[in-house]
């Protein structure tokens, strides 16, 4: 259920005609994820699947959408022209990754034990304290970016 | 019952579609979207490895969370740069901006 919700919502990321729609669909598509999250026994990642991807990044993207959109967000034509090798390279991708999983002998698979909160917190401070710091330091070199790239030109401000 | 191979089935699909979107879509936001998908199918893997091969150990959600934050810091910086873009261009659509080929 929640698989068909993943995949079908990705369908209808890619082959919607107006990005609204598409963007809707992309949220749906991480709802669905965050179930399969909490399935996996993952509840802390489940949790930041519904606050990052959820709450911000789609937040995120609409704004972007609406901001440049003018008018009627539905185009004629949203493929580009190389559509026939894009279908071929995503088929071949999928048919490779499939045949990868069934020849593969996954042995002992069968229970899914819950990784505890604590447990996933004891080992992001201590194993991995210092990827963890480096993700802020990211973060934060990100922000700068993005303040620095959004800026309007200085020309711009004289104007105002 | 869900198995391993499901789980990895859907997240090569999933996959699969952001890589699709990603050569087939013209919009700049589109791409960005379809690189998300692309993100999350990955992540769902390794989530789906850490609770089926090595419960023992929490690196697969770590580093879904790790890969979160970098996505978080990729479409930060990503639709920023896209916004810029549009804002010179006039034209979300990818195949329009071909200044370095002329």
């Amino acid at each position: 259920m929640l698989a068909v919700g993943v995949v079908g919502a990705g369908v209808a990321v890619v082959t919607l005609r107006n990005i609204i729609h598409s963007a809707v669909a992309m949220m749906i598509c991480f709802g669905s994820l965050a179930g399969m999250y909490v399935l996996l026994g993952a509840p802390i990642v489940a949790a930041a699947q519904v606050l990052i991807y959820l709450g911000a990044i789609s937040v995120l993207i609409l704004f972007a959408i609406m901001l440049t959109q003018a008018g009627d967000a539905t185009v004629p034509a949203p493929y580009h022209r190389q559509l026939p090798i894009a279908i071929v390279v995503a088929i071949g991708i999928l048919a490779l990754v499939v045949w990868a999983v069934i020849q593969t002998d996954w042995g002992g698979a069968a229970d899914v034990v819950g990784a505890g909160v604590d447990a996933i917190a004891t080992a992001l401070f201590t194993v991995y304290a210092l990827p963890f710091e480096i993700i802020s330091l990211l973060l934060l070199v990100a922000i700068i970016g993005a303040i620095y790239l959004a800026r309007r030109p200085e020309e711009d401000e004289r104007a105002n | 019952m869900p198995s391993l191979e499901g789980y990895l089935v859907v997240s090569a699909l999933l996959f699969s579609i952001g890589a699709f979107g990603f050569m087939a879509r013209r919009n700049a936001i589109l791409l960005l979207i379809s690189i998300e998908l692309m993100f999350n199918a990955v992540n769902l893997s390794l989530v789906a490895f850490n609770a089926y091969l090595a419960p023992a150990d929490n690196a697969g959600a770590v580093f879904a969370l790790m890969i979160m934050a970098v996505a978080a810091a990729e479409v930060t910086v990503g639709l920023a740069l896209v916004i810029a873009i549009i804002r010179t261009r006039q034209t979300p659509e990818v195949d329009q901006y071909a200044d370095l080929r002329e």
